[in-house]
């Protein structure tokens, strides 16, 4: 049976439990190549070190490192459903000890989205979801992971994230005028760069609701924190959540 | 001040903000469908990128032929190792033509070296021909953009500018007229100026030929109607043979403006019959750079400037924040080679999104290298006690799984009980966004009960 090891991003373990949660029962209801999946949650992870590292303090990040390849070393997938954190350790994570088995850790790392249409190869969903949504593409996921096409690239387009929400019921995407620009949070810069951050992101929201958004979802919850935080004290009927609630309701 | 701290100045002008994001963002766009009709545009990049690595590889034999058949063709070559040096040596052309007046078609090399500044301390009075490097220079600021140096101007502002500097009729704001203004102005001085100095886009190797691109046609006035023709190139300005140039070129204007081609796209070989050509090659820190295996790449910048119209922190921070010649993405990887404690604010003025190195045309991994220069920074000490204090508790609480579900259900406990303690005024994150509501238990805590 294929296993995969489930990666939750410390934030979303603390604050967005009913995303994990959400990854979890879509991943338990897959099947690869006919199998089913087992899922499991190895419970000594915490961080993938990115906070650390953009900031600069790479070098802090070694013992995070080691745990991780500890963690999930044997598993045959990791999937998190963070393009951001499936990114930094699919670019960062080294280990001093055994840098064999990290590099077979790191390149066994699957952004959740990523995972559902490569992996599983998933054509279908029995998800209901009729509200109109606007896709924010998190950029470590489009950029890095190249999960949808950029706008900045003359290439052909195509939307992972895109592909599975149109499988849901009821749903409605609304068009975006720049739909993969960054939101401004940008871990650390949300802070350090407190005014630049907070304007990006109220122009953000400002084009979902603009076309009448009822939810902003997106694959990386570090953004839909930030939105929702402006969101929030703008007091908008707008809310955010994860595109793994939308695929598993 | 830093860039956040002139970051937070920018925003405080919130309308201001939204023009200046619309206007550079209208730029960017004007790139993607100028991009969209060449079907070749990825190849294109990918040969521009190569051809440059290329010169990168072998740029000592280059600079020398290229001296050797610039040479040939009667112009005089001179080296410069920094910025004093590029100054003193227009200095001394200036002198020895016993000239105090020049004309400067649009050159960052000269912001770079401060070349205005030092030739007006000696005596000399530099006129910029760009119209909106004249507009900058009467207002008595830096250029905030390589491309066009007065987009942070609104037209209004650039009429009163003209008002008060040029004495043009006060309360002027269309384009034509203030422009029409302005060309008569400098009509006059690149008549009676015997010295033009101007930049170089691109220098070929096998020819010993330049090639400067403006749209203006400024350039070209003042280097045709003046005794003495004064070429400043940093020395990454290299293309090795003729037939690379048409790359570059289809690759300069489109990601600049949107434009097919600059308007003047003019070719420099040798000297009219009794006129001087002089070519500085400046290094300034670009040995250095080329020495640093992470950050060489930079030097394949072409100062097209699409990195900062696409940058949505540029858009919204402005080109002084960053401080320095060049503002933007690229100016925040190229700073810090100059001066790590003076501009260790700048690779952390950016999130990291990736849109400068897919919009640059000679491929810059950008955003790669702002990541690598804030390790570098790091390591080097140029960071504050406190957040390195701060990171170390972090990684330390991170490293051990149980004081992190400690800390994570302490922490979300006493948000619950007491939300004060993060939602006040000194923690940035609440002046203008909501804390995330903690719910009753993390993820692990309902996995133990459920799974």
């Amino acid at each position: 049976m294929t296993t995969v090891g489930l990666f939750v991003p410390c934030y979303v373990d603390q604050f967005y439990p009913k995303a994990a949660i959400a990854t979890l029962e879509l991943l338990e209801k897959q099947q690869i190549n006919g199998g089913p999946i087992q899922v499991v949650f190895p419970k000594g992870q915490t961080c993938c070190g990115q906070p650390m590292a953009n900031s600069g303090f790479e070098h802090l990040t070694k013992p995070l490192n080691e745990q991780f390849v500890e963690q999930f070393g044997a598993v045959d997938y990791i999937v998190s459903p963070s393009g951001s954190c499936a990114l930094h350790l699919k670019e960062h994570l080294h280990s001093d000890r055994n840098e064999d088995r990290a590099t077979a850790t790191r390149q066994k790392v699957y952004e959740l989205t990523e995972f559902l249409t490569d992996v599983v190869k998933v054509t279908h969903l029995k998800a209901r979801f009729p509200y109109r949504v606007g896709l924010h593409q998190s950029c470590h996921g489009l950029r890095g992971l190249h999960l949808s096409q950029m706008s900045e690239l003359v290439a052909s387009p195509f939307s992972k994230p895109m592909q599975l929400l149109n499988m849901v019921d009821g749903i409605e995407m609304v068009n975006l005028d720049r739909p993969d620009e960054c939101c401004g949070f940008g871990g650390t810069f949300c802070v350090v760069e407190e005014a630049v951050s907070a304007k990006m992101g109220k122009d953000r929201v400002a084009d979902h609701v603009r076309h009448g958004a009822e939810y902003i979802t997106g694959a990386d919850l570090s953004c839909l924190m930030h939105l929702e935080g402006i969101l929030r004290r703008q007091n908008s009927r707008t809310k955010v959540i994860h595109i793994a609630e939308i695929l598993n309701s | 001040m830093n860039h956040p701290q002139r970051a937070e100045v920018f925003n405080r002008d919130e309308d201001r903000v939204d023009w200046h994001d619309k206007t550079l963002w209208w730029v960017r766009q004007k790139r993607d469908m100028a991009a969209h009709k060449l079907p070749e545009w990825e190849a294109l990049r990918e040969a521009a990128s190569q051809i440059k690595h290329n010169v990168l590889s072998n740029l000592d034999e280059y600079l020398v032929q290229f001296e050797a058949h610039a040479q040939q063709n009667g112009v005089t070559v001179h080296w410069a190792a920094d910025a004093t040096e590029h100054n003193q040596i227009v200095h001394r052309i200036l002198v020895e033509n016993q000239v105090t007046q020049m004309v400067k078609s649009k050159s960052m090399l000269t912001e770079e070296c401060h070349l205005n500044e030092y030739l007006e301390r000696n005596g000399i009075e530099v006129i910029d021909t760009d119209l909106g490097e004249r507009v900058v220079q009467l207002a008595g600021e830096p250029p905030s953009h390589i491309v066009m140096p007065c987009i942070h101007k609104k037209k209004e502002e650039i009429g009163e500018i003209f008002h008060h500097h040029m004495g043009t009729e006060a309360g002027l704001s269309d384009p034509q007229i203030l422009t029409g203004l302005a060309r008569t102005d400098l009509r006059q001085r690149f008549l009676t100026r015997r010295v033009a100095l101007t930049g170089v886009n691109f220098a070929i190797a096998e020819t010993g030929e330049f090639v400067v691109c403006t749209n203006e046609g400024n350039a070209d006035m003042g280097a045709h109607l003046a005794d003495v023709h004064i070429a400043c190139m940093g020395m990454e300005k290299i293309i090795p043979k003729r037939e690379h140039l048409g790359v570059f070129t289809r690759l300069l204007a489109r990601s600049a403006t949107g434009q097919p081609s600059t308007t003047y796209t003019s070719h420099f070989k040798k000297p009219r019959n009794g006129q001087q050509m002089h070519l500085v090659i400046v290094d300034n820190g670009r040995t250095v750079q080329l020495g640093r295996e992470d950050f060489r790449n930079s030097l394949k910048c072409i100062r097209c400037a699409a990195c900062m119209n696409t940058c949505p922190v540029y858009r919204r921070s402005g080109g002084h924040s960053y401080h320095t010649a060049i503002a933007g993405p690229i100016g925040s990887i190229l700073a810090p080679n100059l001066n790590m404690a003076d501009y260790a604010d700048l690779p952390f003025a950016s999130t990291l999104c990736g849109s400068c190195s897919n919009v640059c045309p000679v491929k810059i991994d950008i955003h790669q290298q702002l990541y690598k220069w804030r390790q570098v920074l790091v390591q080097q000490g140029h960071v504050s006690a406190s957040k390195a204090a701060g990171m170390q508790a972090m990684s330390t609480v991170l490293s051990n799984r149980r004081v992190f579900a400690v800390a994570g259900s302490a922490g979300r406990t006493l948000m619950r009980w007491f939300p004060g303690i993060v939602s006040n005024s000194l923690n940035p994150w609440y002046k203008q966004r909501e804390m995330p509501e903690p719910p009753k238990e993390s993820f692990r805590e309902w996995y133990e009960k459920n799974r």
